[in-house]
């Protein structure tokens, strides 16, 4: 066998193995956390955790109900949402349809600066600006809050779904949209009935990507929301006003607690963990499932 | 430079010419082009379309393109969209203009089981009688057409000319070509166009058999191009 034949050959198989450990390290970690969460199942029943309503891991009589974190991560996502995808697609179409390119060069690296922000630096922000802006407005909102939260939360994941968006709106052909104008179409109408349906895809795929950041999202939410694990209704304005927390938040607090790590405390860490990695996973699963039919309505 | 009514006029000329650049600038989609300086009038029944509301220009005076370009959407709503764009929404009026146009581009016994299906699940040389029908929905008295068979094969290209001499009977045609032959079968008037300016316009037979100019002769046989 040839050197050069045996080179491109150990090439080939170290560029394998690359591959190989990231998706073995990725399986690795489910792995841990379906056995840490299968000990603390054997102690806690399902029923207990996945109906329970009320989350105290640590102080007596302990709970460990997970529907209060669940409805603290869903308050947040929402919250954020309401933000995000607004915005994010307003955005867009603006960077997309109406920017000049000088606008476009300065705007567009401007907007992806925020995805590049540690988000302890949002947590902070909103602890320290924004909480007390909307002290202003409403006074008897608490220190800790899902408002605040949500909004710092909904301002990090502009960029995703700007970004993704921005690339589905740019990449609808120019020939749809003269075909648009030629009928008489102005651009409202030629962006809102031929542009954003014709991108609908992607733009669906950063709503949901933007969203599953925001049910990951983590620091942010454990500085700003406070942690007063709470079953919440996102319906419930005063809610709104209250400290909550996060499944994530509750992860970083039994984290940082000192229980040892046998104890049920500490596994429940990946009971949440699996939990939260269910719901990613739904909805990814939602995500190519509304992207495919989409394509079936506009592709 | 006089467009005649119902007959069907052909540019040619070389690639960058400015054939397509004329034929936009006769619906105002000129404009569309960034930093676009536009000189000059055209003048439609009379009066300059650049005086005009560009939207009423565009509803009388419809295009079909060089691919084709249908929107993601089922047939049916491909049809509609010009008229619900000029304020037509009643279903039974929208029905029987899909109806009308579809059979004017003589595509309705093809698709009238599947007019809810998505039109870009039709052939090419299909999706291209969609767009005609698409232009003819708004109910126009002109249709210019950019090269509109340059995508398809020799057999959707002759059913597309034919339809295109079809049409000359009620609408005006306005067709961009850079197949002379194409020109040749079923233009009634033909330009030709060289580095920007027209060269020569006259009818058709005029052109082939005996241009006035060397150059448009000499483009004819193929000596330039």
């Amino acid at each position: 066998m040839k050197v050069r034949d045996l080179k491109e050959r150990l090439i080939k198989y170290l560029l394998f193995f690359s591959a190989l450990l990231t998706v073995a390290v990725t399986f690795g970690i489910i792995l841990t956390l379906i056995f840490d969460s299968i000990e603390f199942f054997s102690k806690v029943s399902f029923l207990e955790f996945f109906m329970g309503t009320r989350w105290s891991p640590t102080i007596k009589p302990v709970s460990f109900g997970v529907l209060p974190l669940v409805a603290g991560t869903l308050m947040v996502t929402f919250g954020s949402a309401m933000i995000a995808i607004p915005c994010g697609l307003l955005a867009a179409i603006y960077l997309s349809e109406y920017a000049s390119e000088g606008v476009r060069a300065i705007l567009k690296p401007a907007l992806e600066v925020l995805a590049g922000i540690p988000t302890v630096v949002y947590g902070f922000f909103a602890f320290v600006y924004i909480t007390p802006l909307l002290q202003k407005i409403f006074p008897d909102i608490s220190a800790y809050n899902a408002l605040a939260a949500s909004i710092v939360v909904g301002i990090m994941i502009i960029p995703i779904v700007s970004s993704i968006s921005e690339d589905a709106l740019r990449a609808v052909p120019k020939t749809l949209r003269e075909a648009g104008y030629a009928l008489g179409a102005n651009k409202v109408k030629v962006i809102w009935s031929i542009v954003v349906p014709s991108g609908l895809s992607g733009i669906v795929a950063s709503f949901i990507l933007g969203i599953s950041r925001a049910i990951g999202e983590t620091m942010a939410v454990t500085i700003a929301a406070g942690r007063l694990p709470r079953l919440v209704n996102p319906l419930n304005p005063a809610d709104w006003f209250e400290p909550i927390e996060t499944m994530t938040a509750a992860m970083v607090e039994i984290g940082m607690s000192d229980v040892s790590g046998q104890s049920i405390e500490y596994k429940s860490l990946f009971a949440i963990g699996l939990t939260l990695f269910a719901m990613t996973l739904i909805l990814n699963m939602v995500s190519y499932y509304v992207k495919m039919r989409f394509r079936e309505v506009y592709r | 430079m006089e467009i005649y009514e119902r007959k069907v006029t052909a540019i040619i000329g070389p690639s960058g010419c400015g054939k397509s650049t004329l034929l936009r600038s006769l619906n105002r989609l000129v404009e569309l082009v960034e930093n676009v300086r536009v000189e000059g009038e055209v003048l439609f029944n009379g009066k300059n379309i650049y005086d005009s509301d560009p939207v009423e220009i565009r509803r009388r005076i419809g295009m079909v393109f060089q691919h084709p370009n249908p929107f993601p959407k089922s047939i049916f709503e491909n049809v509609a969209y010009g008229p619900r764009v000029h304020g037509i929404k009643e279903r039974r009026k929208l029905e029987r203009i899909v109806e009308d146009s579809l059979k004017k581009a003589a595509l309705w016994d093809e698709v009238n089981d599947r007019l809810n299906d998505l039109a870009l699940g039709l052939s090419g040389g299909q999706q291209q009688r969609l767009c005609i029908a698409r232009a003819i929905a708004t109910n126009p008295e002109v249709i210019l057409f950019d090269e509109p068979t340059s995508a398809l094969d020799p057999i959707a290209s002759s059913k597309i000319e034919d339809l295109i001499v079809d049409l000359k009977k009620k609408y005006t045609v306005v067709i961009v070509t850079h197949n002379i032959q194409q020109a040749g079968r079923i233009g009634d008037y033909v330009a030709f166009f060289w580095m920007g300016e027209l060269v020569e316009y006259d009818k058709a037979e005029k052109i082939f058999e005996k241009p006035e100019k060397e150059l448009t002769e000499r483009y004819l046989t193929g000596r330039i191009g």
